[in-house]
């Protein structure tokens, strides 16, 4: 078998030295425009520009009443005046104020499902029964039985948030919780990790990709919820600051009865800037310091 | 004895005389499936002595990873005794340390040197953090990992991810050390490397080290004695010596002639079990 046919035969030959002169750059850096153009917040900012550019472009030119759409411009002015003198920033914080007072009651009720779920069989059938009955009833759908057993205030928008909350985000931390590799388990467990400090050194950071995905659901249908139910309730909940009444969602109902079109419009802008802020600054801040830097969410 | 080369030469001998460390007797193992409960065992014996490399060694489905399993207490022998010291072995401790195959044993949200504290401080080992901090450093200065310290799991290779999983097994200094075949998921220039390194670490300390592998001459380099198990159930085929061979042996007569006998104990089932599933067949 020395001569295999078809396979040409070359001398062999070993580099005696190998000189770097020439390679060329072995790391280059990179140019100005390609870090920039690497840089997610100035891409899709530059999306965002180009939306309101054509916005304000058509409705320049194709001469649609203020009522139907207001200028970009127009609503721009609107959100300052909101802003300056209409105490809009009181209202954003009368909401927010509501919102995270539902959502931690929401998040401890999750946790008490979640842990209860993983500790035995009858709360994990507990859990799994309750989530697929409630996950799919809207929010809203509550708010008639909350105003009748709350009343007209915070309470009932409260009550109506933790239905938004708590299924997502326990459902989620349960699916993660059940998908954390039997090797780290069993690494917890050589170590003498036991109950809760099982669950809360091993468990909730190995899950911690969804635990977070549920917390931002959760976050996302709370928001949600929680302006369709001031549209609902109106101002005569949460008068947390003084003298603005209402929240987010009463600012635009009420514009809409006053016909101030563009400042419905600077009201669903302002709804728009509060989910994308917590969005895109807390929560990203959040996944930059955990799941990303460990390597557990691709960036 | 003589023959006996490195430090091993001193530690043998003694080593005959001492109790075993670790005792398995008549030890049978099943577990469930969705469909079947598999008796992954069948009476299978052997003591470890200290300072023993000790290495299971059988195909797959011979059940050497579930006695591993058994003897870090994950799983309840269904007959027959585990003990270690002489005391019966009931759930998972911090005095078998367990490395495994898979590079996620390492936690994925702490760094190397957090990987190695966690395990000292939640297995009782070291009481003051900066006790915890020098043991860790040490044993990453030995695994020769120094500079990456502070580097989280995903940015390693395969090879460096093991290195941490044996320092930080290492690091707690457990009665016996379980390896459930650690490099079988590196390439093979690193698995060599890898066992080189096991090695001299050995000759530094003289731990006790359980050694599961399905790669006879992977056995031969790293054991000191070895367990040769047959499959379905598993059950002891043979324990041979291996002390007197290492990477230099590769390709010698003895080492040749050991892994000859071993592959002809495997192979003899090998056939078997292929006429079966030929008859099967037909």
């Amino acid at each position: 078998m020395s001569n295999v046919p078809n396979v040409l035969v070359r001398s062999e030959f070993e580099a005696d030295e190998i000189g770097k002169a020439e390679t060329g750059d072995v790391a280059r850096k990179l140019t100005l425009f390609e870090r920039i153009s690497d840089m997610n917040s100035v891409r899709k900012l530059s999306i965002l520009v180009l939306v309101i550019v054509a916005w304000e472009i058509y409705t320049r030119l194709s001469g649609v009443s203020e009522l139907i759409l207001p200028k970009f411009s127009a609503t721009a002015e609107a959100l300052y005046q909101a802003v300056m003198s209409e105490q809009l920033l009181a209202m954003v914080w009368n909401s927010m104020t509501v919102l995270v007072t539902g959502y931690a009651i929401g998040l401890a009720i999750a946790t008490l499902l979640t842990t209860a779920a993983t500790m035995s069989r009858f709360g994990n059938d507990v859990l799994s029964t309750l989530t697929a009955m409630l996950n799919p009833l809207p929010a809203i759908a509550l708010l008639p039985l909350a105003l009748l057993w709350f009343g007209l205030g915070a309470d009932a928008i409260i009550f109506t948030l933790l239905h938004s909350v708590i299924w997502p985000v326990a459902l989620n931390a349960h699916v993660g919780f059940m998908s954390v590799s039997e090797t780290q388990r069993m690494v917890g467990r050589n170590y003498g990790l036991k109950g809760l400090v099982y669950v809360g050194k091993l468990l909730i950071p190995a899950a911690f990709p969804q635990i977070l995905m549920g917390l931002k659901i959760g976050w996302a249908y709370a928001w949600r919820t929680l302006i369709a139910a001031e549209l609902v309730f109106g101002g005569s909940i949460s008068d947390t600051s003084e003298g603005a009444s209402g929240g987010l969602g009463w600012f635009i109902f009420a514009n809409q009865m006053d016909l101030q079109i563009a400042h419905v419009f600077a009201g669903l802008f302002t709804v728009i800037l509060v989910g994308v802020f917590v969005e895109n600054v807390i929560f990203n801040a959040i996944e930059n310091r955990t799941v990303r830097r460990w390597g557990m969410q691709a960036r | 004895m003589a023959k006996r080369n490195g430090s091993a030469a001193g530690k043998k001998p003694a080593a005959a005389t001492t109790q075993p460390i670790l005792n398995v007797d008549g030890v049978t193992l099943q577990y469930k499936t969705k469909e079947h409960l598999i008796t992954a065992t069948y009476r299978v014996g052997f003591d470890v002595y200290p300072a023993d490399r000790f290495v299971l060694l059988g195909p797959s489905g011979c059940g050497k990873s579930t006695v591993l399993k058994g003897i870090a207490g994950y799983m309840k022998p269904v007959e027959g005794s585990i003990r270690l010291k002489g005391r019966e072995i009931s759930e998972p401790g911090p005095d078998r340390v367990m490395v495994f195959q898979e590079f996620d044993q390492l936690l994925p949200w702490k760094t190397v040197k957090q990987n190695i504290i966690f395990a000292l401080h939640n297995g009782g080992k070291t009481d003051t953090a900066a006790e915890a901090e020098d043991i860790a450093m040490e044993y990453i200065t030995k695994v020769k990992l120094t500079g990456f310290e502070d580097t989280y799991p995903h940015m390693l290779s395969g090879g460096m991810k093991q290195r941490v999983a044996i320092a930080r097994g290492m690091a707690m200094e457990p009665d016996v050390l379980l390896m459930d075949e650690p490099f079988a998921a590196l390439d093979a220039l690193t698995r060599l490397q890898m066992q080189k390194e096991l090695l001299q670490l050995w000759e530094d300390t003289h731990f006790t080290v359980l050694f599961v592998t399905h790669s006879i001459e992977e056995a031969l380099i790293v054991g000191s004695r070895i367990l040769v198990m047959s499959p379905h159930p598993g059950q002891v085929k043979a324990e041979l010596n291996a002390h007197h061979l290492n990477h230099d042996n590769v390709g010698d007569k003895k080492f040749v002639k050991v892994q000859q006998h071993i592959h002809d104990m495997l192979f003899a089932d090998r056939i078997l079990e292929d006429e079966i599933q030929a008859a099967d067949r037909t």
